[in-house]
């Protein structure tokens, strides 16, 4: 009935209600996000909802973090791995640059102040030199601030095809995937648990990020699957067994990894038939080779879209 | 008046050991079950022919999905040598089923049933005692979670949480994002299970198929180990796939059969009766006698395959 009124006392109170939701936006905006924590494995926990997903180790040596989340969810991300263990993060292994990943960093290495248990933050040299590269120039005359500025990077840097170390207890191993959705991703295998951190390589649900600009390719995306699949062994059923870590979605085993692999082989398949064919990239995209898997992989909060992954398996065949 | 008292209350007793209780009125599941296979033989025994999509109310992205299956799949890509029919296709698939009632070991009452499947020891729970679903975040699995209400003695099931999987063992997929409802009914020796099965992302609207089992009591579940093999050498990069518009095999139903290549397709506007009168004639007529899977018995035995 109010809402037929006329006149100004509708306007006041349609100004009321946009205030009001107003307000909500910017409390909600405020606060901090909800933070979900399953178990995954045995002492292998997973994070979700502070960006891209945390993987968090546990046990008498102490924590171990596969990536740091946002910046602005850092605070809650430590607050749930505090529910896990009092003991000290140790060690933060990020799987790659990309600020929903690595936004807790510094943070993390501003609270690591006990120099007889120290936070190592671990990547592939790759993913340094990139974070190293962001950093603002040094200014003319300036001579100190290094430390600082160092501070949260991955200066525990490797090089190599993969690393080894052995925490709480258990071997985890890390392997650097060329030229996947990175050139400096890292898978994490937690060999005694039995699970793996894929980063942003595996995002069930969404199509994959193949950043270009910062050395992915679809190739190297499709065979960093395929190495996927080599390091998981499904349990009875063909499923469970090693369970998978995505960099954003649910946890997964080896079956989901395979449905991921085959799509993006079946739109790289297609992709490849429309360049032999001397189809531009436009006609590509306006021939939707991804139309039969948008409904599964792409909603309105989707972080890449068709075009945009249609783009980039292009981009990494014709380079 | 004391008398009248003791009558009435005599009356109470005898009736309410006379009536079922709640519980009594639940039909009991347990048991083992045998397929019958008078629904849909072709599909459920010898499997479905390519390209049959007829009945399906397929979307435009779940039939080119379906297009671009590659029967070689299956052997080619190791990891699905050994996969079990999804939690929705194991009540349809070729298998044997043994149900037990999972109790309260206090009060007797079934929190839930398991079911146990003889093709790839399918297992599935459905829980009855109201436990919340997982989160989210947690794994899918091809059974999924399946949580089961009473309504009289029908039990209805809903299930969330499952693997990509089939709808038809002929390519047409079965989203993660789907669920499915079920209607257990038992009638003396005899179980349906009705199946609606909404799937945003290859179904148009939600697809509803029923089968009947039969108790057998003489049966036994025995093993069915399966290991994944390499059976051909291929490149780590290889999913056998059609692209679009290539594969030559969807066709060939329609063809043996005599149907309308277009009713084949599937769809939901061609699986109503209005269809009749806009359905295009076939290419060529229905054959004089039957030509395909003609007497086929348990397991495909008898098939005359021309």
């Amino acid at each position: 009935m109010m809402w037929t009124q006329r006149g100004p006392e509708r306007t006041a109170l349609l100004a009321a209600v946009v205030l009001a939701g107003a307000v909500v936006a910017v409390a909600r905006a405020q606060q901090p996000p909800a933070l979900e924590t399953l178990q995954v494995q045995h002492n292998v926990y997973a994070i979700f909802g502070g960006g891209g997903n945390v993987t968090v180790q546990i046990g008498d040596d102490g924590v171990l973090l596969v990536d740091s989340g946002t910046t602005a969810s850092v605070e809650a991300i430590v607050a749930e791995v505090r529910k896990l263990s009092k003991r000290p993060i140790r060690f933060l292994i990020n799987t790659h640059l990309h600020a929903d990943h690595t936004g807790g960093n510094v943070a993390l290495a501003r609270a690591a102040t006990d120099p007889l248990e120290p936070l190592n933050i671990i990547g592939h040299t790759r993913v340094l030199s990139r974070m190293t590269a962001a950093l603002p120039a040094f200014k003319p005359g300036e001579t100190t601030g290094g430390a600082e500025r160092l501070r949260g990077l991955p200066i525990d840097e490797y090089f190599t095809a993969s690393k080894d170390m052995r925490f709480n207890g258990e071997a985890v191993v890390l392997y650097h995937e060329a030229n996947a959705h990175t050139d400096g991703d890292s898978f994490v295998l937690f060999r005694g648990s039995d699970v793996v951190s894929a980063g942003d390589i595996f995002t069930p649900g969404g199509y994959p990020f193949i950043d270009i600009a910062n050395g992915g390719t679809v190739q190297g995306e499709i065979a960093a699957l395929n190495h996927l699949l080599q390091l998981t062994v499904p349990g009875h059923t063909e499923e469970g067994g090693t369970y998978v870590v995505p960099g954003h979605g649910r946890i997964c085993d080896e079956a989901d990894v395979v449905e991921f692999r085959d799509m993006i082989v079946i739109v790289r398949d297609r992709v490849r038939d429309m360049i032999n064919k001397k189809m531009t990239l436009d006609q590509i995209k306006a021939a939707r080779p991804t139309r039969d898997y948008d409904p599964q992989y792409v909603t309105p909060t989707s972080f890449v879209k068709a075009d945009q992954f249609v783009e980039s398996v292009y981009r990494g065949l014709t380079r | 008046m004391r008398s009248k008292f003791l009558n009435a209350c005599a009356v109470l007793a005898v009736a309410a050991i006379l009536s079922p209780s709640r519980a009594s009125a639940q039909a009991d599941f347990s048991g083992h079950w045998a397929p019958l296979f008078h629904e849909d033989n072709p599909e459920r025994l010898p499997g479905p022919e390519l390209g049959d999509y007829l009945g399906i109310p397929l979307s435009d992205a779940g039939r080119l999905r379906a297009d671009s299956y590659d029967a070689d799949r299956i052997s080619v890509v190791q990891e699905y040598q050994c996969r079990p029919h999804a939690g929705d296709y194991m009540m349809r698939g070729l298998s044997n089923m043994r149900v037990d009632a999972v109790r309260d070991p206090v009060t007797s009452r079934v929190v839930a049933y398991h079911l146990r499947m003889g093709f790839q020891e399918m297992e599935r729970t459905i829980w009855l005692d109201g436990r919340p679903r997982p989160s989210a975040n947690a794994p899918y699995t091809w059974s999924g979670f399946s949580v089961g209400t009473w309504q009289d003695n029908v039990m209805n099931v809903y299930t969330t949480h499952l693997k990509e999987n089939y709808i038809r063992r002929n390519g047409i997929p079965a989203s993660d994002k789907r669920t499915f409802t079920e209607h257990w009914v038992r009638h003396g020796n005899y179980l349906t299970v009705q199946t609606v099965i909404t799937d945003p992302v290859i179904l148009t609207e939600p697809l509803v198929r029923s089968q009947t089992w039969v108790l057998d009591p003489t049966q036994t579940m025995g093993r069915d180990i399966c290991e994944t093999v390499p059976e051909v050498p291929k490149a780590a990069d290889v999913v056998p796939n059609h692209l679009p518009g290539t594969n030559p095999f969807l066709t060939e139903v329609a063809d043996w059969y005599g149907l309308p290549a277009g009713a084949t397709r599937g769809g939901a506007n061609t699986m109503y009766p209005e269809y009749r009168k806009t359905m295009p004639k076939p290419a060529n007529p229905p054959p004089a006698m039957c030509m395909r899977y003609c007497n086929c018995g348990m397991n495909g035995a008898g098939c005359a395959l021309q």
